[in-house]
């Protein structure tokens, strides 16, 4: 469990961070938390060059207010998102879900920013991101964008990050009325099925993760939703055919996990 | 004066342990110490086409590369014990080389060693060595690996099986039974395969002295002398008293540390062609791959019952696969510590069982926590519950109706099987009848019978095991195909101050020898434990030693220790008469000194201690010094046993299982120090729950492990576990000095078919009759489905 030989780089600004990935190119990989990385590059699965640590960058890791947006800063840890009372009272669903990663120590490391670039498909934050309609900042070489959530995840550890680019917060509209329901793989803790549900009236707004390759929005359910969570029966439609498999959950018990835990998050 | 058996002593050996100071072997640091790294085989059956390593040779920071062309190419591991086919055919065994030359037989298998001055400079270059390989089809499933098609582990042999083996009576006459039975149930499923995942992963340095022409071997190892006399003697023919072992603390094992490994060979080999040091520790990836695996059975069974449910034959058969070489005590698993056990707790008057052992495309599979009995005690746990459930019967009330009667085998003779055993002594009724009452059994059923109509899914399910312990009479396993003895050492040591040294032959890998074996030493000298001093795992220090395992070390290790000191007191006596001038006869000693009985006159242990080393005024024709050694050979194994009590709720949406409540009554004869029994039952419940509800090796159709790290093979953690409500009764051991039969396997043997008759149990009204293990929630959602 040694990694390859790697250099090391602590940049001190989102500037100097891009440069550098300008710099380095393909060689290069951005350190955040490092619980995703570091794991990889001990079984050589992963063994960049080059490691540009980001965490130390100022101002890449508060939690603001921004009218009726709540902005996150990339490097804010799980723990942090736990433990902020702006989330918990305005964006509870978050904290919810913050709390299900890992164990203390993960939630001590590991950082939104970092999870949401590594796009692990049976990581909890896609769901949120995705029920939430939340909106991912990003800055490269060229300058800054807004990548909206549902553009944001390609497919398995693929995002719509360019190489230039690095997360530097992500921006979620305030919710009353969310839910995170998941169901915990035995061996790793991660999800099997994530489902986030974010309710207004008689509309819901479903993300799912863990299903499917891509986490995805559940738009067959938001269209049969008007408050019965028979809606749930359609967790799994328009993704019949990328449905994931493993020892723990096959395509059919997945998708009928994908339905219960749909239901559960709508009863919520 | 304080005495210390039967109390919850804290365990001394905690205070390095819980400061993280405690001394495993890759904490060990040597002057001029070298660091390895293997070049493991990605394919599980392969042709090695060839292997170039001078890219290697030239990195930076290495000193030797070594391959299987290279000398330590032609030696080999030993197997410990030889399991004849039934029709005489002698026991196939491959040799197990140290590094594979031409084809590679699983998954891991070691191509060569890098040696280099730093560990990360080992691993960097491991990645140079070029090894190309012709893929091969491969065959992990045993019974799978018994079909003609099936593709051959080993050449030389006309099939797969390692051997073809049964005990008990005749099949004929089982078969004529089952037949006439009024009753038959029958069930097909897998013991499937675990791995040991000890927390500490195996860790050898080999330290060869030119100048002393000795080597010393640093291993985690369950048995230190084992290693050496397998090493010297086996794998590599080099002198025994020039090897020394040392194993310091050592955490954990579970069986997987009892074996001798191919590193710790390679390893001797290499120090002295460099003369240097080397170390080796695996990674928990190479774990997964290469320490040998347990159980792996693919079982058909069926068992007979009369009008009035009393079990009137048994019939099994069993595919065990060995895994693709056969590791040190590997065919006694599935048969000697197996077969034997048929017989439980119950009066089955015909019992037949046949084992196929055959290579598959694996890492070897061995002894793990309980080796065979956990393996027994599920097919009889789970096979008399689902006949309860089919003759309608209460499944506590069918075991109550089969139980061997109780026997103290002292003044009640000791129950002879069907299958090569004699049990010690027993009250099976016991148990069942306390855990039933821990539980609340009736109300439970109530509450059960409630439950189902409201939608919820409550199931309990009860386990009484026997096991049998305290490995083992040398004789009788010599007969069985061991291939070495099982007794104990003990040497006990008494300083001139009348401070105890005490040298065992078995050696803790987490068991608290350090405070149970001072425990009884302290009460029998009647001294205080603090000067008493266990030393163990080094060879150079203790005479000799078989190791721990089996749940033998008390009952065997401790008989020895027992012996040495019985020696040391009557000796201490002659010594006493003669300093009181009194005859022997007339002295009794309690509380650390001698007395003349009905007087005041008294010596101390101390003051018989130095007079033993200072023998000025001593007895005559009495050699001074008072030290003794002594080796135990057990009479009979010992039979430990209980009940196991799992209440379970299953979630009807998800199919995931609750384990609620888990009531454990064991017996494991006299308590030494009922903390550290509780401790190992508990350790011991959690890992066999791990089996029941998580974990399982698996390979896919090529000989991939699927379940290689941490994020796939599920561990049991504090939350997939209840509170565990222990209890005990006690029937001593007849035939050991301290009435002691063992606990450190016991948990893992009762708990496995508890927590599954408990689900089958919740989900029985659905039609229900088995899940294969690991009742995972797809597993049991499935099964709801059908
Ligand atoms: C034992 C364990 C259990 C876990 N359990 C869970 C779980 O239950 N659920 C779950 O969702 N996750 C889980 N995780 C993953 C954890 O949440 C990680 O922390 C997270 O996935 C990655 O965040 P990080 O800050 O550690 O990123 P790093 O490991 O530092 O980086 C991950 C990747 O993202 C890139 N990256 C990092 N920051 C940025 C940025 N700002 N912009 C662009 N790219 C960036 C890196 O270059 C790298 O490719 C677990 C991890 C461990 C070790």
């Amino acid at each position: 469990m040694i990694p390859a030989k790697f250099d090391y780089i602590k940049a001190s600004s989102i500037s100097e961070a891009i440069s550098l990935l300008d710099k380095h190119g393909d060689d290069a990989k951005l350190l955040s938390g490092g619980h995703s990385l570091i794991p990889a590059m001990k079984l050589r699965l992963s063994r960049p060059e080059v490691l540009i640590d980001i965490s130390g960058i100022s101002g890449m890791n508060s939690i603001t207010e921004d009218g009726n947006e709540i902005v996150i800063g990339a490097n804010c840890t799980h723990a942090d998102i736990v433990n902020s009372d702006l989330i918990n009272s305005d964006l509870n669903i978050l904290a919810q879900t913050a709390k299900h990663i890992g164990d203390i120590q993960v939630r001590n490391r590991g950082t939104i920013g970092g999870s949401l670039a590594h796009a692990d498909p049976a990581a909890d934050y896609p769901a949120v991101v995705l029920a939430c309609d939340a909106k991912i900042v990003v800055e490269g070489k060229n300058g800054g964008r807004t990548i909206a959530a549902t553009d944001f995840f390609l497919g398995i550890f693929t995002t719509a990050i360019a190489e230039d680019e690095i997360i530097t917060s992500i921006r979620f509209p305030k919710v009353a009325n969310g839910n995170y329901q998941k169901f915990f793989q035995s061996a790793s803790r991660f999800a099997v099925v994530g489902v986030a549900a974010v309710k207004e009236g008689n509309s819901v707004k479903v993300g799912v993760t863990g299903v499917a390759g891509t986490p995805y929005r559940a738009t067959a359910v938001e269209n049969a939703y008007s408050g019965s969570s028979d809606a749930a029966l359609h967790a799994v439609d328009g993704v019949e055919d990328e449905l994931m498999s493993d020892h723990f959950a096959d395509e059919e018990y997945r998708a009928h996990l994908a339905k219960v835990m749909v239901k559960k998050a709508l009863e919520a | 004066m304080e005495t210390y058996i039967g109390k919850p002593v804290k365990r001394r050996e905690d205070a390095r342990f819980l400061k993280g100071a405690g001394k495993y072997t890759d904490d060990i640091k040597l002057q001029g110490m070298t660091h390895s790294a293997f070049v493991r085989s990605p394919y599980a059956h392969a042709k090695i086409l060839s292997v170039d390593t001078s890219a290697a040779e030239k990195a930076e920071g290495v000193v030797a590369v070594y391959t299987g062309s290279d000398a330590c190419g032609t030696f080999g591991v030993p197997c410990g014990w030889q399991v004849d086919f039934k029709n005489g055919e002698t026991m196939r065994e491959p040799l197990h080389p140290l590094l594979a030359k031409d084809k590679i037989l699983h998954l891991g298998e070691a191509v060569a060693i890098v040696i280099a001055e730093t560990l990360e400079l080992a691993r960097d270059a491991a990645e140079l060595v070029q090894v190309n390989y012709e893929a091969l089809p491969a065959v992990t499933c045993p019974k799978k690996a018994m079909e003609p098609s099936a593709p051959k582990v080993h050449d030389q042999w006309e099939d797969n099986a390692a051997f073809d083996w049964c005990i008990g009576n005749d099949r004929a006459e089982v078969e004529a039974a089952l037949a006439n039975a009024h009753h038959v149930t029958e069930m097909t499923y897998k013991n499937h395969r675990v791995a040991p995942n000890a927390i500490e992963p195996r860790s050898y340095i080999s330290d060869y002295d030119v100048n002393a022409d000795k080597w010393t071997l640093y291993t985690s190892t369950q048995n230190p002398h084992l290693v050496r006399l397998l090493l010297c003697a086996f794998a590599l023919g080099i002198p025994e008293h020039k090897v020394r072992v040392v194993s310091y603390d050592v955490g954990g094992g579970f069986g997987s540390k009892i074996y001798h490994y191919t590193e710790e060979a390679l390893l001797t080999w290499a120090s002295k062609e460099i003369g240097r040091p080397i170390k080796w520790t695996s990674d928990r990836t190479e774990a997964f791959l290469t320490d040998a695996h347990g159980r792996d059975h693919i079982v058909h069974s069926k068992m007979g019952f009369d009008a009035d449910g009393k079990i009137v034959a048994h019939l099994t058969d069993e595919y065990c696969a060995m895994g693709a070489y056969l590791s040190t005590f590997a065919p006694a698993v599935p048969t000697y510590l197996h077969g034997t056990l048929f017989q439980g707790v119950y009066t089955t008057p015909l019992i037949h069982l046949n084992v196929v052992a055959p290579f598959t495309h694996t890492v070897a599979v061995d002894a793990y926590r309980g080796a065979g009995r956990p393996e027994a005690t599920y097919l009889l746990e789970r096979i008399i519950s689902k006949a309860a459930k089919e003759m309608n019967m209460d499944p506590a009330e069918l075991r109550y109706k089969n139980f061997i009667p109780p026997f103290n085998g002292t003044t009640e003779p000791g129950y002879q099987t069907q299958v090569a055993l004699q049990y010690d002594s027993g009250n099976y009724h016991g148990v069942l009848k306390r855990g039933l009452e821990m539980l609340g059994y009736e109300d439970f059923r109530k509450e059960q019978a409630e439950a189902r109509k409201n939608g919820k899914l409550l199931g309990v399910g009860i386990s009484t095991y026997i096991e049998g312990c305290g490995i083992a009479p040398s004789a009788v396993v010599g007969s069985l195909g061991a291939r070495a003895g099982l007794y104990e050492v003990g040497h006990v040591r008494v300083q001139p101050t009348g401070k105890v040294s005490v040298f065992t032959g078995a050696h803790s890998h987490g068991q608290g020898h350090e405070t149970v074996f001072a425990q009884f030493v302290a009460d029998k000298l009647g001294i205080p434990m603090d000067d008493i001093d266990i030393v163990h795992g080094d060879t150079d220090q203790v005479a000799f030693g078989m190791g721990t395992y089996g749940s033998r070390s008390l009952a065997v290790g401790g008989s020895a220790i027992i012996k040495s000191v019985e020696k040391v007191l009557e000796k201490g006596a002659k010594i006493a008469a003669h300093k009181l001038e009194a005859a022997e006869e007339d002295l009794e000693y309690a509380e650390g000194k001698w007395t003349v009985k009905g007087t005041d006159k008294s010596i101390s242990f101390g003051d018989v201690s130095l007079t033993a080393y200072v023998p000025h005024d001593y007895p005559e024709g009495v050699e001074p010094g008072l030290d003794f050694s002594s080796f135990y050979d057990p009479t009979n194994f010992t039979y430990p046993f209980g009940t196991h009590i799992a209440v379970v709720e299953v979630d009807a949406d998800t199919g995931k299982v609750d384990l609620q409540r888990f009531v454990a009554c064991d017996d494991v004869g006299n308590v030494m120090n009922p903390m550290i029994v509780d401790g190992q039952i508990h350790g011991g419940v959690v890992q066999g729950v791990g089996q029941a509800l998580l974990e399982e090796v698996v390979y896919d159709g090529e000989g991939q492990m699927v379940t290689g790290s941490y994020m796939d093979y599920a561990m049991p953690r504090a939350d997939d576990v209840p509170m565990i409500e222990t209890d005990r009764t006690t029937t001593p051991c007849p035939h050991n000095p301290l009435g002691v039969k063992g606990a450190g396997e016991a948990g893992a043997i009762g708990s496995t078919p508890a927590v599954v008759n408990a689900v089958v149990d919740a989900l029985a009204h659905l039609g229900v009759t088995d899940i294969q293990m690991p009742v995972t929630p797809q597993r049991v959602w499935k099964a709801m489905q059908n």
